[in-house]
């Protein structure tokens, strides 16, 4: 059922119009307003950046988009798909990478993970993809991981995630776990002189490596702090409040929650109901972006923190740029998390590497990708590190209760990516 | 992990997880009320049981959207009248089902598994197109969020005693049909002995077709009343089925009483273990138990003595 049927996102992207309001939205860059109409196939020869076989011709080059449009994941893989068409057609817009247009060939991974091992092989061995942007859980990633490797694909992947991997194969657009915990954590034990953590989070992976780290940070770094209680809930679990009994037993400075999926909804709607007030308590959280909040309705989080490396409030230029556009391609009302921004910088990263390297062929651009800086991402500068994570700022944001998250804190400087931390393990 | 409270704090917490105990009870009920009387009444396994919850749901997001627009002076009662669609739209759609396929397969009873199971995910993927993949946020009329603080240190969540009161209503409601009403005994009838029930004179096809409508309808109110404390979204129905069945099967399928019963032992076990271990362990513990009296008693707690 999972070819025929398509969600509405998927059919919006396939219409052509499209373009013609993109190319009105881009006017919003000025650089970009100033280039001609692109024109394709005036790039170098296709002997010379192609020498391994990729599905590139003179006038255009093909990569794959691989998320969940249908099942589970399809609630939070929804952003990522838009935000790398958006980039995709803007790419296009300014004259493609090395003179020639990106070709698009979307497959569904419909939230299982077998399913996107076998799409990754078909992407990479039938379409000869030059390029993927894909993947959203850590579960769906590894399963494509061998894949990737075996074929020699390039995945760029947007999620947050907990590190503790690193690929010639990947190039990883969202933060790893220490980019994102400590210094929100350095932050809250400053600003709001807070001593004890109450630990929360869903039992999977991700979440127990992010409070591994916040634990080893919290006892070993942070003076006279602790930890007062660590719990995970069975993925959908809709009721919380025996634990909140517990929190408001305790009585911690800060509630560490890392509760993902429908549980989310469930969490903050219970905690509001139960009298918790958040602007007494401080709550912060890493894993609720401004789609979330969607689901949760924003009078039940305002005044949660959020920690993360993007908002869609944040007031740069770029990010103006980026919204609008994002916006007029698909709808007023979407709205633009974390993630969604990663997945953006994808084909940017991309289509910069491609063109330093002067070729598409997957190991020239895996050993060009590190020092490529994308300085015109809606979340400012970034650069790739040698081990294919990025620099990036990390932010603390405050829900409102229109469902935006208002800047609080930034780091001053770009984070280093750290996905194998040592003495947080 | 007590020494460091005064009796006052725990004494309150004590009220409060008392209170958290009796919520999940009622969310339980109210889940599994509508299962009960489909499995229990016609032996029908209803996996599609969430998508008629979820239905619900989206019936409630439409009329608080409905309300916001045209008739923002009666929003904070829209909730009764989102309860009262959330049943017609579930029970019609319920009907139509009953109808379309499960009449079909009354001789067959593993194969309304199936069917019911194909049933649920083709109904995901029309909320996925219908309403987009993303979760919806159902807004609440203000009376319904917070809490009432009972005295300085305890405090009750508004939407679990809305539950507790809904729940109480719609079993008392269920009971009065299915045992004193002449519609309830047509129902038992047919359980019973289907045959014999048509020799009498019972329309045998119409009372399957409202029973099952009946159920689905309930379901559908209970979504309705779980948009206050969960997500709406495509697959949201997932998160309670397997609670569901659970609750339904160990307290013996055909009772109405053994239902409640199960409620009441599995709700009170998860919230006072989840209190003292964390969530998952408190999951695992209970489903051990539940399993290990499901072997030493496979008809559940309360079965019936029924004429095979």
């Amino acid at each position: 059922m999972n070819g025929v049927l398509m969600s509405d996102e998927t059919k919006k992207g396939l219409k052509s119009p499209l373009r013609r309001q993109l190319m009105m939205g881009m006017a919003a860059i000025p650089a970009l307003a100033m280039m001609p109409r692109p024109s394709f196939g005036a790039g170098p020869a296709t002997s010379a950046v192609n020498t391994t076989g990729l599905a590139v011709t003179d006038s255009e080059v093909t990569v794959g988009i691989l998320h969940s449009v249908t099942g589970t994941m399809a609630i939070s893989e929804t952003g990522s798909v838009q935000a790398e068409k958006l980039a995709i057609e803007q790419i296009n817009a300014t004259g493609g990478v090395l003179g020639r247009k990106i070709k698009f060939i979307q497959e569904d991974g419909a939230s299982d993970w077998p399913t996107f091992a076998e799409k990754a092989k078909k992407l990479l061995v039938n379409d000869k993809c030059a390029a993927v942007m894909g993947c959203w859980t850590s579960a769906s990633r590894k399963a494509v991981l061998p894949v990737f490797e075996q074929y020699n694909g390039m995945l760029y992947y947007p999620t947050f995630y907990e590190g503790l991997e690193q690929s010639k194969n990947v190039i990883y657009t969202g933060q790893e776990a220490t980019q994102q915990i400590i210094a929100g954590l350095d932050w809250v034990n400053k600003t709001k002189g807070a001593k004890t953590f109450y630990l929360l989070g869903s039992d999977y992976i991700w979440p127990r490596t992010s409070n591994k780290i916040a634990r080893k940070h919290i006892e070993g770094h942070l003076q006279g702090c602790k930890v007062v209680g660590e719990e995970y809930f069975p993925l959908g679990h809709t009721q919380f409040n025996s634990v909140i009994n517990k929190i408001k037993l305790t009585k911690p400075d800060v509630i560490y929650a890392i509760i993902v999926g429908g549980s989310n909804v469930a969490f903050y709607k219970q905690l509001k109901a139960a009298g918790i007030d958040m602007s007494k308590q401080t709550l912060l959280t890493i894993s609720v972006t401004e789609d979330e909040i969607d689901g949760i309705g924003g009078e039940n989080i305002a005044g949660a923190y959020a920690c993360m490396k993007y908002f869609q409030s944040l007031d740069n230029a770029n990010n103006k740029a980026f919204v609008s556009a994002f916006k007029k391609m698909w709808g007023e009302k979407t709205v633009i998390g974390d993630v969604t921004q990663a997945a953006y910088l994808g084909p940017w990263l991309w289509k910069l590497t491609v063109e330093k390297a002067g070729s598409f062929d997957i190991d020239k651009v895996a050993a060009a990708s590190p020092g490529i800086e994308f300085k015109g991402a809606p979340e400012g500068y970034v650069r790739i590190h040698e081990n294919h994570h990025l620099w990036s700022k990390t932010r603390v944001g405050r829900a409102k209760a229109d469902g935006q998250y208002e800047l609080i804190y930034e780091t001053a400087d770009l984070v280093e990516p750290d996905p194998f931390p040592k003495g947080y393990q | 992990m007590f020494g460091d409270y005064s009796i006052g704090d725990l004494g309150a917490i004590f009220a409060m997880q008392g209170f958290a105990g009796l919520i999940l009870f009622s969310v339980y009920v109210l889940m599994a009320l509508g299962l009960a009387i489909i499995f229990g009444q016609m032996g029908v396994i209803n996996m599609a049981h969430g998508e008629f919850m979820i239905l619900g749901a989206y019936v409630t997001w439409m009329t608080s959207n409905a309300f916001q627009s045209f008739l923002p002076a009666l929003f904070p009662g829209y909730f009764f009248v989102a309860m009262a669609l959330a049943f017609i739209a579930s029970g019609s759609l319920g009907m139509l089902v009953e109808w379309a396929m499960i009449s079909r397969l009354y001789k067959r009873p593993l194969d309304t598994l199936l069917a019911t199971w194909g049933l649920s995910l083709i109904l995901q993927q029309a909320y996925r197109s219908v309403f987009g993949a993303r979760e919806v946020g159902v807004e609440l009329p203000e009376w319904m969020m917070g809490s009432w603080q009972a005295t300085d240190a305890i405090q009750i969540p508004i939407n679990g005693m809305f539950v507790m009161c809904l729940t109480i209503l719609i079993t008392i409601v269920v009971a009065y049909v299915l045992f004193l009403s002449r519609w309830g005994r047509q129902v038992r009838a047919v359980v019973q002995n289907r045959v014999m029930a048509g020799a009498v004179g019972i329309n045998t096809e119409k009372v399957d077709r409202y029973t099952f409508g009946l159920g689905c309808g309930i379901a559908g109110v209970a979504g309705s009343a779980f948009t206050m404390i969960g997500s709406t979204g495509p697959t949201a129905g997932q998160l309670y089925i397997v609670d569901t069945f659970l609750v339904v099967v160990f307290g013996g399928a055909a009772s109405l009483i053994g239902t409640i019963a199960s409620a009441f032992t599995i709700s009170q076990a998860q919230s006072t273990m989840e209190f003292f271990m964390s969530g998952s362990m408190a999951k695992v513990l209970t489903l051990l138990a539940i399993v290990a009296i499901l072997m030493l008693r496979p008809q559940g707690l309360f079965a019936l003595k029924v004429r095979k």
